[in-house]
């Protein structure tokens, strides 16, 4: 366990390390910034029907930086360790193979948490200012940062698997983009199909993070996609994992 | 410390390592030499539990090296060819890491980072970033790192690559003290270096192993044959190689004119020295001598007759 803490903190370092990383940093909070603005001015012209809080987090401006930033965030995991070379250092060190995929998949993981954190400042600052309540009840903050999370956790873990299939991390970061995008897109399928009646709504629904998102948002807890992320991450680790084995061996 | 036993490793169709077996004892420096590609790259990695082999076993202080991995990787410090390391990183907070993941335990940590800061001379860039080091203090870093857990073993690929004479002299130095705490088997295609350093010598080619011997033995399996450098006046250069030619111990000799002088190259007999008998043949002429040599074989020619490569 504690050899998991030195790795995670290498991981973290690592991330903070490069200068892409306060690139990201910066639009990323420059975009969310401007999704705020353009919810409070929503709310300024409709009043009535959605709060603050979803106003927030189901719009394009808040899907659009949030599928785009998993590729930034993952794509150099495991590639830049192997282009490197310092993955023999650090695999012959007394050191499981799982510890580091672990070490490595909650390395991007924290990251993700950092960029996210300070968007909550923002309902703090709009409750101050405008003394109007941004959620219906606490459950909405709740609801929305443990949907954030949880998808958090399923794209992160796809990163990474797509990060431990190449040493080259422009194709990572393209591999994990198309993986991410198809399964957001795969959600939204009913939209595409609105002939294709229920069976199809209610099977897109189970992976669809817009309908989460706006259920969660709501301060509606559903446990479904909570299984789901969860078991899907832990599937994701898993391939990645052996991934990561098998081209070590291969090698 | 080490014991290798049948250990091959296969990349598709190609053989790397050819059931190689041999054993380091402890408290040996175990030279690994052979061409480029002849797998001795290949096996470290497999020593070190990097690579897994295709078939045979491996043991490093008593611990399998693929059963069990981690308890073997504890007495293994393993410094990998061209030495990878995090560019990102300040030298002693690289260690420190390093230590960390090799379970130096907290208390000791701040002794052990000062101690191989010390030993490898990097005292003075303890706060450097790693990536605007030059080559050789990267690779004095990388040994610090090999000994960061007071390993039993090191393993050491190529450890001289790439320095400049100075700073080879350095490391070499520094890999002589640590004989007295280590066990080390370090690769090299450097022959001087082996010569210095090493107790026995394991010669590879091919994945296989050639030889494998403490290099004056396989000094002394060529150099029965030696050769003899005999420079003297003579007045007649075809008459006086006609008689050392005669000369007991002489296989066959020739010469080469230096000016007034005659320069001999002759070969003797195996285990044989005519050396005495040239001398008495040049007192007996009355010929001035400059020089009379034997020159000792060097393991490169040991090299060159065992992998039988003709550029050696």
């Amino acid at each position: 366990m504690k050899k998991f803490f030195t790795l995670l903190g290498r991981e973290i370092g690592a991330a903070f390390h490069q200068p892409l990383a306060w690139v990201v940093l910066f639009f990323f909070l420059l975009i969310t910034g401007f999704n705020f603005h353009a919810g409070v001015s929503l709310l300024n012209r409709s009043a009535g029907t959605v709060t603050m809080v979803e106003a927030f987090f189901n719009t394009v401006y808040f899907w659009f930086p949030f599928l785009l930033v998993f590729p930034l965030i993952t794509m150099r995991v495991f590639s830049e360790e192997v282009k490197l070379g310092t993955i023999e250092m650090l695999m012959t060190a007394p050191v499981r193979d799982a510890q580091v995929v672990l070490a490595k998949f909650f390395g991007a993981l924290v990251f993700y948490i950092v960029l996210w954190a300070p968007s909550f400042l923002y309902f703090l600052l709009f409750q101050t200012v405008a003394e109007v309540n941004a959620a219906g009840a606490t459950g909405s903050y709740l609801g929305a940062a443990l949907m954030l999370l949880l998808v958090g956790l399923f794209y992160c873990a796809i990163g990474c698997l797509a990060s431990a299939l190449t040493d080259n991390q422009i194709v990572a970061a393209v591999m994990a983009f198309a993986g991410i995008v198809f399964l957001f897109f795969l959600g939204l399928l009913s939209l595409f199909l609105p002939g294709s009646g229920g069976f199809v709504r209610e099977l897109t629904y189970f992976f669809s993070p817009v309908q989460h998102m706006m259920d969660f948002s709501r301060g509606i807890f559903d446990s479904r996609p909570v299984v789901f992320y969860l078991s899907g991450t832990i599937f994701v680790l898993f391939v990645t994992f052996h991934v990561f084995q098998y081209r070590r061996w291969r090698s | 410390m080490i014991t290798v036993e049948k250990l091959t490793k296969r990349y598709g169709a190609t053989l790397a390592v050819d059931a190689v077996d041999f054993e380091v004892k402890k408290g040996e420096i175990v030279g690994f030499l052979g061409p480029n590609g002849a797998g001795k790259s290949t096996t470290m990695k497999m020593l070190a539990g990097f690579l897994p082999p295709t078939s045979g076993r491996a043991e490093v202080a008593g611990f399998d090296v693929f059963g069990q991995s981690l308890r073997a990787r504890e007495h293994i410090g393993y410094l990998p060819e061209n030495v990878p390391l995090y560019p990102d990183m300040r030298v002693a907070e690289f260690l420190r890491y390093r230590g960390a993941l090799k379970g130096v335990p907290g208390r000791r940590m701040r002794e052990r980072v000062s101690d191989v800061l010390e030993l490898c001379g990097l005292a003075e860039v303890e706060r450097k970033i790693i990536g605007r080091l030059s080559k050789g203090y990267r690779q004095r870093v990388g040994l610090a790192d090999a000994m960061i857990h007071e390993p039993d073993l090191l393993i050491l690929d190529e450890p001289t690559i790439g320095l400049d004479p100075n700073q080879i002299r350095q490391v070499r130095d520094l890999i002589r003290n640590l004989r007295r705490h280590h066990t080390i088997l370090l690769s090299t295609h450097i022959l001087p270096e082996v010569e210095m350093l090493c107790s026995r010598v394991i010669i590879i080619n091919k994945g296989r192993i050639e030889a494998l011997d403490t290099p004056q033995n396989l000094r002394a399996r060529l150099g029965a044959a030696g050769q003899i450098h005999f420079d003297a006046r003579v007045s007649d250069a075809r008459a006086a190689l006609q008689e050392v030619r005669r000369l007991a111990g002489v296989a066959s000799a020739s010469t080469r004119a230096d000016g007034d002088w005659t320069v001999f190259t002759v070969q003797a007999n195996p285990g044989e020295d005519p050396r005495v008998e040239l001398y008495e043949l040049a007192v007996r002429n009355r010929w001035p001598v400059r020089e009379i040599s034997r020159s000792a074989v060097s393991l490169e020619q040991v090299f060159a007759e065992v992998t039988h490569s003709d550029e050696a």
